[in-house]
């Protein structure tokens, strides 16, 4: 029995895998690293790409979309990322935030066109009903 | 009093919606045990981060990274105000903008300045009709979302007090107790103040970092301040169907209560023309 080591990979809503592994390997900021029992404690950050463990001799596949790796001498943790994530995209996504806010403050004009058009559409719908029952009057 | 028929149709109307709330109820029930899960899905995430900075943090106390500074002098807060997207859930929006209205009166008051960013509907439609002002919003988060749907919200607010524009961050939102309690709660995000490290964590011993600890701890941050938002939104969103389930549970209770006394004054009306009728007809015999 080769020796073996905890592994818990957790993303910040689920946790994908848990359970003791012979080896794992990982796509480091700095190039792949491969990691077995009694490794020094390391922190580093990963790259979008796979994560393997190593069970049994049999290989399990993860993808991550980035993250940390921590190894300590009785656990290995990888906190992964749930998307991608790049200093633009983040900085699209917050500019997105931005504007939305400014959208819905602007919006309470809106709403109240929306109040306004529907209004005008009862009573447009409202006519056209009279109009039509007008002309069933006069054909019969 | 009103008349056989009228009573019958309003009994007939009101079992309708009593249908509709108990149905409304029901799925409150199943989405909560639902985000309970979820809640407690996210936790190994946000006890392990903390873990790993409450080290970093401790192992190299020379680099202090700006969240964790104290600022010497706030001159403007943010909040960050978690809410549901629906209503129909009870007091719950109300007593959480209520509870922290009152926390940016007393800042305000101080002489300090408020930025607000919004999190779902009931909070952005609800500080959009207030004077303070509104930075960033995230809306339509539906009862599972996911982390990076909050990344732009939370940035905003990031960046503004990485540029110094506010000098400190709190979250807003509903902590969950049980089904029938939630408790509003403001958290302080930034500056953050990781506890001390327990026994086991203060032995000397530190890791190996790539590239380096600075990069490494800078990056663990943002991560963080986000997970602990993300477990704000998620522990919101099973206040929101506890708090949903509860008032439909009571809507529909009332609209028995209701069905009920209307049942009685129908069957009284009924009685009484059914009386009157026999008095009628004995009358009509007797002139006969």
């Amino acid at each position: 029995m080769a020796m073996t080591i905890h592994v818990d990979i957790v993303s910040a809503d689920t946790s994908i895998y848990s359970g003791l592994v012979e080896a794992v390997f990982a796509s480091a900021i700095m190039g792949e690293v491969g990691i077995y029992p009694r490794h020094t404690p390391m922190l580093t950050r990963l790259k979008p790409g796979e994560v393997r463990v190593l069970v049994d001799g049999k290989e399990e596949q993860f993808y991550v979309s980035g993250g940390i790796l921590e190894v300590q001498p009785s656990i290995i943790t990888i906190l992964a990322d749930t998307a991608v994530r790049a200093d633009d995209l983040d900085e699209a996504s917050a500019l997105e935030a931005k504007a939305d806010a400014e959208r819905s403050l602007k919006d309470s004009g809106a709403k109240l066109d929306y109040a306004e058009a529907q209004a005008k559409l009862a009573e447009a719908m409202a006519q056209l009903r009279s109009i039509e029952r007008m002309r069933k009057g006069n054909t019969h | 009093m009103a008349s056989g028929k009228e009573i019958r149709t309003q009994i007939a109307s009101i079992k309708n919606t009593q249908k509709i709330t108990r149905a409304m109820e029901m799925v409150a029930a199943s989405k909560m045990r639902k985000a309970q899960e979820r809640m407690a899905a996210t936790r190994p995430y946000a006890t392990k981060i903390n873990n790993v900075i409450q080290h970093l943090a401790f192992a190299h106390p020379e680099y202090k990274h700006v969240y964790l500074q104290d600022r010497a002098e706030t001159k403007r807060v943010g909040y960050i105000v978690v809410s549901s997207d629906r209503g129909l859930c009870g007091g719950l929006n109300n007593n959480l903008f209520k509870t922290a209205l009152k926390d940016i009166k007393t800042k305000i008051d101080g002489g300090l300045e408020v930025d607000v960013c919004t999190i779902g509907k009931k909070a952005t439609s609800f500080f959009g009709r207030l004077p303070v002002n509104l930075t960033g919003q995230a809306v339509q988060l539906g009862d599972a979302p996911r982390p990076h749907e909050l990344i732009g919200a939370v940035k905003v607010m990031l960046d503004a007090y990485e540029e110094g524009t506010i000098d400190s961050l709190y979250l807003v939102y509903n902590e969950f107790v049980n089904t029938m309690t939630q408790d509003n709660k403001i958290m302080q995000l930034l500056p953050a103040a990781p506890e001390a490290p327990s026994e086991e964590m203060s032995h000397h011993w530190d890791y190996i970092y790539e590239p380096d600890a600075k990069d490494v701890l800078d990056h663990l941050l943002v991560r963080y301040i986000e997970s602990l938002v993300y477990q704000g939104v998620v522990e919101n969103i099973a206040c929101e169907q506890a708090s949903r389930m509860v008032a439909m549970k009571s809507a529909s209770d009332n609209a028995g209560d209701l069905i009920d006394d209307l049942q009685l004054v129908y069957n009284k009306a009924r009685q009484a023309s059914i009386t009157q009728e026999i008095s009628e007809i004995v009358a009509g015999a007797a002139a006969v």
